[in-house]
């Protein structure tokens, strides 16, 4: 083999480069993996939903009719997990409505809606060319403000992930991009390796790394030859080639496939001394850095039979997917599927207005005969295909019968969270049935149940502690009257005791008659009281009146 | 322009389930023209017979159970069924035979349990049972293989000894089965069963015409025949290796070591492996996925199962032969075995 290069190894040759299951659906990526990524005309609208990854969205800094440069914040994070919004291009807020977005329920979000002026005007940019200089804290803060969270999928804010202070064996750079169709990775390691590389560097000064892994699928020889010259010589980064398998570039299978080890159940590759980043977010953290410049754009695969001109493109923020699909010249079909994301895990579009957003890598319009619709769900035949296909290692078929039948408590047992939806399951069904359908069905029913769960506990605690207030209260209650009484007693035991008082010729019914006697006295003095404040009422609405 | 919400995935694989039970029934088709070869037309009719009955009982149930008929017909796994059936019963057993087994097999075994997916029990193998334990003397007529066999029925004796238990000529198939020398001709495991209890060695049983170089005569073929199918299933990836592998090896395992101890008394494991049931058995019937283990160990577990079952019941059992005994008693093991061979699931394992 020509590859001599000593940092290039080839997972399929060597013991650990496995993981269980997988499948070999048809890859369908050579039309938009050959050209070189385009950029389109400006939109006419820009639609930025305020939070496009995984955790709260932040504070609004704009209103509308207000202009707005290239690159400049709209958005403050707020929490930890916030991440700002910028402007992917100058122009003028137009609206800060509610609109549907790109996520599978069509449900309306708060989003910017930004006309371009189409001047493109940069607004200011705080480059900063040799990072070394500056503190890791601050460069964590950097990339940070520039909005960047994972552009592999989960869309994770990635400085929250590097900042995560634990000890690393490797940093895994992924550019395993094991969907079928998609190659927005792909043109963008062909195009931008240096970057990329640039970027990674920076990723391992940050996290004081000095083993990085980067993988890519033996389906991207180009990718490979060009993030291969990027890396030259640096000694502390290691090509990994790895055979083409779905779902490889999984962050678990890749982690799997790379050292043998398994992330265990409920904890994070970082427990076990692993981080991963997608090679498009190393490529926005070193525009972040080196160039100033935040998250605006990305790497969009636009593909699908339905699609004319299948390619990559530089997609801003916040383009409509109306927009990218207008100028691939596509025609639909009737009941056209429109699916952000690939076939294995994406999801179809409620309308073709929502826009790109973080983490969109590949909008695909198949035609009817490309991607047949799912025929009829037949009666599972308990071929174990799912189980053979699982990269997980569950059993797919008992936990399609056990979602069923509901039966939550079993299908905890048989581990349905761990499931991570990858979809080769369904796909090798040979009686159709959609088994990530029934997987999240159940896992959201189980998450209602422990809410409601939760929910009720908290209700029952309040209303126990409810009645304890209510218990001490009347204790207490109780118990104040019981030394009044007491206290009267006294007094008044005192008081017949006392030489010269009224009561002194009767001590034997002294304390009855005193008693009467107290009373009475009580009832004049509150009767006096009552109509002096009358009085005083009465004189003050007087007083009020003149 | 209406937009199509569907799940993920939105691909799916080639295979089917009805493409599936077609590759089983194209898979037979090597074994069911040698066993036609070597035991008649009364393949073809039984299997005839089988299908419509199959089919008609079928759509019976479904319609009695208020399902979609034609999704379930065209699922083939009645086909598959009635064709396993018919080819286990002797090609000359009278007509009413495969109808009971197959109304059996789609009525009480499969759809009585719940239909397609559903059935515990491998509902051929249940069929053939049924039928070995009522009718045992129709269903232990064997004509020999054509080779060494008197008789040789033309297409319409053959009809008229299904549909009115004798030939044209009026003989029966008792009568038919007389061999050169008047004594009725058994089939190869049956003549080591008989042979052995009678006092005779296995060396002088294997002089007998029933047996030729490798195991019985025209027997052996058709055992090849159905090992040729079932490479071809498991080259298709419609069954893995697994439980074949795991019958013939917990059948061969044993044969191989009884023969080396008693090469008089035990049949070694060519004979073993090439003799009745055994190859329809390994890629046919035990693999049907329903009623088996489903994880590869508990499939390899399930197969040998059957085959140590298989090697007991024809070494020490009753029957001759005993594959479908052997995968009944299987099949009631499923459970616990997929229970035992559940894999570790990602992340719950030992660090390595």
């Amino acid at each position: 083999m020509s590859h001599s290069d000593s940092n290039t190894i080839y997972v399929s040759s060597n013991v650990s480069g496995h993981f269980p299951g997988g499948i070999h659906p048809p890859e369908r990526k050579t039309p938009a993996c050959n050209k070189p990524i385009r950029s389109l005309p400006l939109p006419d609208e820009l639609i930025l939903p305020v939070r496009q990854h995984i955790g709260p969205s932040g504070n609004l800094l704009v209103e509308p009719g207000q202009s707005v440069d290239k690159g400049q914040q709209l958005t403050e994070a707020s929490l930890s997990l916030g991440l700002p919004l910028h402007a992917p291009t100058s122009g003028v807020i137009h609206a800060i409505e509610e609109r549907p977005t790109a996520h599978a329920s069509g449900l309306p979000e708060l989003t910017i809606v930004i006309r371009p002026d189409g001047e493109d005007r940069w607004g200011n940019k705080h480059a900063i060319p040799d990072y070394r200089e500056v503190e890791v804290s601050r460069l964590l803060e950097l990339i940070q403000q520039a909005g960047i969270a994972g552009l592999g999928g989960a869309g994770f804010p990635t400085a929250q992930k590097l900042a995560q202070q634990k000890p690393l064996r490797h940093l895994i750079i992924n550019g395993v991009e094991c969907e079928p169709y998609i190659a927005a990775d792909d043109g963008l390691m062909q195009e931008y390796a240096e970057d990329i590389i640039a970027g990674v560097k920076i990723l391992q000064y940050i996290t004081h790394c000095d083993s990085v892994l980067f993988a890519i699928e033996n389906n991207k020889p180009k990718a490979i030859d060009a993030i291969r010259a990027a890396i030259g010589d640096d000694s502390q980064i290691a090509l990994k080639v790895v055979p083409t398998k779905y779902p490889s570039g999984g962050e678990k299978q890749l982690i799997e496939l790379l050292t043998g080890e398994q992330v265990p159940s409920g904890k994070l590759p970082m427990d076990i001394g692993f981080l991963m980043q997608n090679v498009g977010t190393a490529y926005a953290v070193k525009r972040a850095i080196i160039h100033g410049e935040p998250l605006l754009e990305r790497v969009v695969t636009m593909t699908g039979d339905a699609i004319a001109k299948k390619r990559n493109v530089w997609a801003l923020l916040g383009t409509p997917i109306e927009h990218l699909l207008k100028e691939s010249e596509f025609t639909a079909e009737t009941k056209q599927r429109v699916i952000m994301g690939g076939p294995m895990m994406g999801f179809t579009l409620p309308s073709i207005e929502v826009p790109v957003i973080k983490t969109t890598n590949c909008i695909l319009a198949p035609t009817e005969e490309e991607l047949p619709a799912p025929g009829p769900e037949l009666a599972c035949i308990r071929c174990g295909a799912c189980a053979d296909a699982c990269p997980a290692t569950l059993q797919p078929q008992q936990l399609q019968l056990l979602a069923k039948a509901k039966d939550y408590d079993a299908l905890d047992e048989q581990n349905l969270f761990d499931c991570i939806e990858c979809g080769a399951c369904a796909y090798v069904c040979p009686s159709e049935i959609p088994l990530v359908h029934y997987y999240r069905k159940a896992k959201a029913e189980i998450r209602n149940i422990a809410r409601e769960k939760a929910k009720a506990e908290h209700a029952r605690q309040r209303f126990e502690a409810r009645q304890e207030r209510l218990e001490r209260e009347k204790e207490e209650r109780l118990e104040r009257h019981r030394k009044a009484a007491e206290a009267r007693k006294k007094a008044q035991a005192e008081k017949a005791e006392t030489p010269g008082s009224d009561t002194k010729e009767k001590p034997e019914s002294g304390g009855k008659s005193a008693a009467v006697a107290a009373a009475i006295a009580r009832a004049k003095a509150k009767k006096a009281a009552q109509a002096q404040k009358a009085d005083e009422e009465s004189s003050s609405a007087k007083g009020n009146e003149s | 322009m209406s937009f199509k919400i569907a799940s993920s995935p939105h691909g799916h694989s080639q295979h089917s389930t009805s493409s599936m039970m077609r590759w089983v029934c194209y898979a037979l088709v090597p074994g069911v023209l040698i066993q036609s070869y070597f035991f008649g037309f009364g393949v073809w009719f039984q299997i005839i017979l089988a299908v419509i009955t199959a089919l008609l009982a079928e759509s019976a149930c479904i319609i009695a159970r208020d399902r979609p008929a034609m999704s379930a017909l065209r699922d083939n796994t009645a086909l598959v069924t009635a064709i396993l059936l018919a080819i286990s019963i002797p090609p000359l057993a009278p007509w009413w035979i495969i109808v009971i087994g197959t109304l059996f097999a789609i009525v009480v075994v499969k759809h009585v349990y719940g239909g397609m997916g559903q059935n515990l029990f491998n509902p051929a193998m249940a069929g053939y049972v049924l039928l070995l334990i009522s009718f045992p003397v129709q269903m232990t007529n064997w004509l020999p293989p054509s080779t060494i066999g008197e008789h040789s029925l033309t297409l319409w004796q053959t009809l008229h000894t299904i549909l009115f238990e004798y030939t044209p000529a009026g003989y029966s198939v008792e009568q038919l089965r007389a061999g050169i020398d008047g004594v009725t001709m058994a089939t190869p495991l049956d003549a080591i069963k008989t042979g052995l209890t009678q006092g005779f060695t296995l060396t002088e049983v294997y002089t007998k015409p029933q047996f030729s170089f490798l195991a019985g005569a025209g027997w052996q073929w058709v055992n090849l025949g159905f090992l040729v199918g079932g490479l071809l299933l498991i080259q298709q990836r419609i069954i893995s290796w697994h439980i074949p592998v795991g019958l013939i090896a917990g059948l061969c395992v044993p044969a191989f070591f009884a023969y080396l101890f008693a090469p008089d008394l035990m049949a070694g494991p060519i004979v073993h492996a090439l003799s009745g049931a055994t190859m329809l058995g390994a890629f046919f019937i035990a693999t049907d996925p329903v009623s088996a283990a489903t994880s590869n160990r508990g499939r390899f577990i399930f197969g040998m199962l059957i085959g140590v079952l298989v090697f007991i019941i024809r070494s020490w059992g009753g029957y001759p032969d005993g594959v479908a005994f052997a995968v009944l008693l299987a099949n009631m093991c499923v459970p616990i075995i997929d229970r035992y061979t559940r894999p570790t699931v990602y992340g719950h394992g030992e660090r390595k």
